[in-house]
This record gives structure tokens, C-alpha cells and sequence, in this order.
């Protein structure tokens, strides 16, 4: 029966490293059967389409000022940093080439993934935090309604439909900031700026940035909501959900930007 | 106000538990609970902070699950119920929260019609606002319909808590400290409404509960709870005008109108 949310399950408690490594696979057992229940539920009627639409608002909202602002700095400065190097050849019609490929390879799924770990997994985390510590979830429980579907599942999706679209935006502000340090320095048009951007990007760049920003949305939205939909000791587990969620999905995020990367250096 | 005594039905127990056993890593909570809830029954469940008074509730709602002993409500056996039978068999019970549980990120409104809207399907706007509109106004707070629960004082979110189980017309009510945090002149108007919910909705109420006004004013039944096991079942007197030596000393510190 696995709505039985808060049950405690006696456990007769053992000593040192063993402890651990049960603890630690007894984790894990409990994060994998959380995606595997997502992907259960989420897919069954009732959707919540008006609820998946209002966390979209909300995780777009939360991260749009940042990840703008962010986005711009991020661009101008990897440009003007670049710039140098590049003189030194005599090569900085190279810049936009150079700054197209780190941005939108790395640099903006990367980006836009860190500062939603902070804004949004935080945000979900501590949400679902204090509503399981104020019992708001066992209300919704025992009211014969699937708080799981309702928090877990719209907010899943919506991080793993936003993120992507947030990471498109990222890489286009980036892209704005070092069009605007290029044509300060060399004059170059916003026409041969945008030409010379896209000419060594790839479309595998585009599909493995996409492939990339998803898993990352998806990351930060099961990471955010299991920290806070099995948080506990009251005020301080709240605390404790919001800051488990950033440091944990900031951490699977740069394993996952690891691996892809090498995936994709093996298809390249 | 005086309790009204209600129609109870002695021949149609309503929750049945026998032989309940819960512990928690080594603390063991409930040792061997037997308990029967009756048709029309406002049952109290007096005790003791930490004796497993709201853990025996969480159990009969199936938050928790039982170590041991059967649970039986409303002819479903709590241990074996499939998930899709116990979603169904959660809209008969209605569970108010001691800290209310209201969901704050949604108005008044939006508290009530949501588990409405999930579990009652094909029901109208115009029919949904009558039925919210209804049990607002059945717990006296109608005009704080489009308010924030945070708005809201103590006493207020505790009637709009009920006000969101009765919206599913439950057949059994759980009450965890309905009057706990609230001024005397609150609590009786608390102790009232759980009387005008049973001779309304006609509901079977199990009242978790350390106050012996709360207790005295609305339970048919008291069940002293001690020790993870009732020592005492009865009316308010009996229970009361005990001689065990367990059961006074809870009397002897508390104050009874």
C-alpha cells in the first residue's frame, strides 16, 4: 500500500558501517521507487493540466530576472575573457564562432540548470517541505485526493518542460551579451554576428543541449520534490528539504553534464 | 449548548479494531488496542500527550499502517484494502487536523472544492458553489469564503478544517484536538459544532482529545487511553468517578466544568 506515507517501519538499528551502507541502499530503494512512481502516475488520468500549466508560470517567473540577468553576464564576459587569447593570433573573428559553441554546447543548459537548482529546487523543496510538516499533505491524503499527483507530478513536468525552454532563452541572451562586446570592439553587424554564431553549430549541438536541459528539469524537479514530500522534524527538516534539494541537484547536475558530454563526444 | 443525545446504532459498529499494536523503532505506542465505534457514536479518546491518541486515528484513516491486530472500518479491513478501494473508502471518513492542515496557497473557496472537484466527477460550477456555500455556512464562516487561510484566526481555520471534510458527506468523523490552542469562549463554539455535525450530518466521531470539557461536552463514550492501552471505557462519569489509580491523577490536574 504506498500511500501510507508517514508510516515508520521499526528497524532494529546496527552499529558503524553496516549502518551506513543499509542506510545508503535503503536511499536509494526509496529515491528509485519515487521516479518509478512518477512515471506510474503521471501518465494516468485525472491529469492536472491547470495545476502542470500554473507550476510552469511559476518555475518560468521565479527564474526569469536571474537567468536573464545571468545569461547576458555570462556571454558578455566569456567573450571579453576569450578576446585576448584570440588576439594574439590575430583571430578574433573567431570570437563568435568560439562563443556560440561554449554557450550553446555547455554554457547555457549548464547555467540556466544551477540557478533553477537554487531558485526553483529550492522553492519546491521547502514548499512540499512545510506542507508535509503543517500535515497539509496527509489532508490531501485523506481526503481521497493523490497529493502525489497533484504536488510531485505537475511539478516534475513542469521543471522538465520549462528548464529546456528557459536553457533556449539562456543561449540566446548569452549570444546577445557577446554580440554586444563583439560590435563594441570590432564593429561587427548583428547580421555577420548571427551568421559566423551558427555556422559551426551542428544540429547534434542543438539535440544534445535539448536532451541535456531535459534530464536537467527532470533532476532538479524529483530531486526538489523528494527531499520535501519526505521531509520531516518539523521547521528543521523544511530547512533541511531546501537545502538537500539545491546541493543535490546541483551535484547530479554536473555528473549528468559529464556523461552527456562524453555520449556525445563518442556520436560527434 | 447542551448535547442533544443522538440515534446510536449499538447493533452497527462503524470502525471495529481488535488486538492493535503500533511501535516506532523501539518505542511501542499502542499495545493491544480494542476498540468499537458505534452508528451515531461520539466516541473520546482522552489521554495523555505522546500516549498514541492521533497515531490510533492516523491508523483508522490508513496514513499509518498497523504492526499488528485488525482494523475494520466501514466493513473494510484496513490491513488488506487495495490502494483503489481505500481512495474510496477515504471520502466516507472525514479527518480534521489539530493545526487544521489547510492548504495556504489557496482561498477558502479553492480549500473546499478541492477534494470536491477530485472525487465528486461531473458535478456543475453552479452546484459546486452551492455545496461550498452550504458547509461554509453550516460552520458559521461563509463570509470568509475568498479569504486566505492564513487570514484566518484559530478558531476560524478549525471550522473551515471541518468545513472541508463535511463537503464529502463522511459517515465518520476524526477530530485530532479539535479545541487544542484555542481561548474557552472558542472551544465551547468548537465543542458545539462537533454536536451540530453529528445531529446534522449524522456522522460517527472519534474525538481525540486532553480536554475534559471538549471530552465531556460532546462524547457519548469516553476512552481513557494509557499506556498504549484503554484502561477505562464509559461515560463521562464513569470514566470520571474511577478509583484506578492510573486513570485519576489525569481527573485530579485537570479542570471540568
Amino acid at each position: 500500500m504506498d500511500n501510507t506515507e508517514s508510516t515508520s517501519v521499526p528497524i532494529k538499528k546496527r552499529s558503524g558501517f553496516v549502518q551506513k551502507l543499509a542506510d545508503f541502499f535503503a536511499g536509494m530503494a526509496k529515491i528509485n521507487a519515487f521516479i518509478f512512481r512518477f512515471f506510474r502516475e503521471a501518465f494516468r488520468p485525472p491529469y492536472e493540466f491547470k495545476e502542470i500549466v500554473r507550476q510552469c508560470y511559476e518555475t518560468g517567473v521565479r527564474s526569469f530576472t536571474l537567468i536573464t540577468l545571468t545569461g547576458f553576464i555570462v556571454g558578455f564576459i566569456f567573450t571579453k575573457q576569450s578576446r585576448p587569447s584570440l588576439a594574439s593570433f590575430g583571430a578574433t573573428s573567431w570570437l563568435p564562432s568560439l562563443v556560440s559553441i561554449a554557450i550553446l554546447r555547455a554554457l547555457a543548459p549548464l547555467v540556466t540548470a544551477l540557478i533553477a537548482s537554487g531558485k526553483v529546487g529550492s522553492s519546491i523543496g521547502a514548499e512540499l517541505g512545510s506542507m508535509r510538516v503543517t500535515e497539509q499533505i496527509d489532508a490531501m491524503e485523506v481526503s481521497g485526493t493523490k497529493p502525489f499527483k497533484y504536488l510531485v507530478c505537475t511539478r516534475v513536468i513542469a521543471t522538465t518542460i520549462i528548464i529546456p525552454i528557459l536553457a533556449t532563452y539562456t543561449a540566446f541572451i548569452g549570444l546577445l551579451g557577446g554580440y554586444l562586446n563583439v560590435a563594441g570592439n570590432e564593429g561587427t553587424s548583428y547580421k555577420a554576428y548571427m551568421e559566423a554564431v551558427f555556422e559551426p553549430i551542428t544540429f547534434l549541438d542543438f539535440e544534445s543541449s535539448l536532451i541535456k536541459s531535459i534530464i536537467f528539469g527532470f533532476t532538479i524537479g524529483i530531486v526538489g520534490c523528494y527531499q520535501g514530500y519526505y521531509s520531516n522534524k518539523g521547521t528543521e527538516g523544511v530547512g533541511k528539504a531546501a537545502n538537500g534539494a539545491v546541493v543535490t541537484a546541483m551535484f547530479l547536475v554536473f555528473i549528468e553534464e559529464m556523461i552527456i558530454v562524453q555520449l556525445t563526444g563518442w556520436f560527434r | 449548548m447542551e448535547k442533544q443525545k443522538g440515534h446510536i446504532d449499538y447493533n452497527n459498529p462503524v470502525i471495529t479494531i481488535r488486538g492493535l499494536y503500533k511501535a516506532f523503532g523501539d518505542l511501542e505506542v499502542l499495545r493491544g488496542i480494542d476498540l468499537d465505534l458505534y452508528q451515531g457514536e461520539n466516541l473520546v479518546v482522552l489521554g495523555r500527550s505522546g500516549t498514541g491518541k492521533s497515531v490510533l486515528i492516523k491508523i483508522i484513516s490508513g496514513l499509518l499502517k498497523a504492526d499488528k491486530g485488525e482494523v475494520n472500518v466501514l466493513g473494510h479491513n484496513m490491513n488488506t484494502i487495495p490502494d483503489k478501494e481505500l481512495q474510496e473508502l477515504r471520502v466516507r471518513i472525514g479527518f480534521s487536523f489539530q493545526a487544521s492542515a489547510l492548504y495556504d496557497s489557496m482561498t477558502v473557496r479553492k480549500n473546499l472544492e478541492f477534494p470536491l472537484v477530485r472525487n465528486k466527477k461531473g458535478m456543475t460550477r453552479k452546484e459546486i458553489n452551492q455545496a461550498t456555500e452550504t458547509v461554509l455556512d453550516a460552520v458559521g464562516l461563509l463570509h470568509t469564503i475568498n479569504q486566505m487561510p492564513v487570514e484566518l484566526s484559530g478558531g476560524q481555520r478549525k471550522r473551515v478544517g471541518i468545513a472541508r471534510t463535511l463537503i464529502l458527506n463522511p459517515e465518520i468523523m476524526l477530530y485530532d484536538e479539535p479545541t487544542a490552542g484555542l481561548d474557552p469562549i472558542t472551544c465551547t463554539e468548537i465543542n458545539d459544532l462537533i454536536n451540530e455535525v453529528q445531529q446534522r450530518f449524522h456522522t460517527s466521531s472519534i474525538i481525540i482529545t486532553h480536554d475534559l470539557t471538549c471530552a465531556k461536552s460532546t462524547g457519548d463514550r469516553i476512552a481513557m487511553l494509557l499506556d498504549g492501552q484503554f484502561q477505562r471505557v464509559g461515560s463521562f462519569e464513569e470514566v470520571f468517578n474511577t478509583n484506578d489509580d492510573r486513570v485519576k491523577p489525569f481527573f485530579e490536574y485537570n479542570f471540568v466544568e
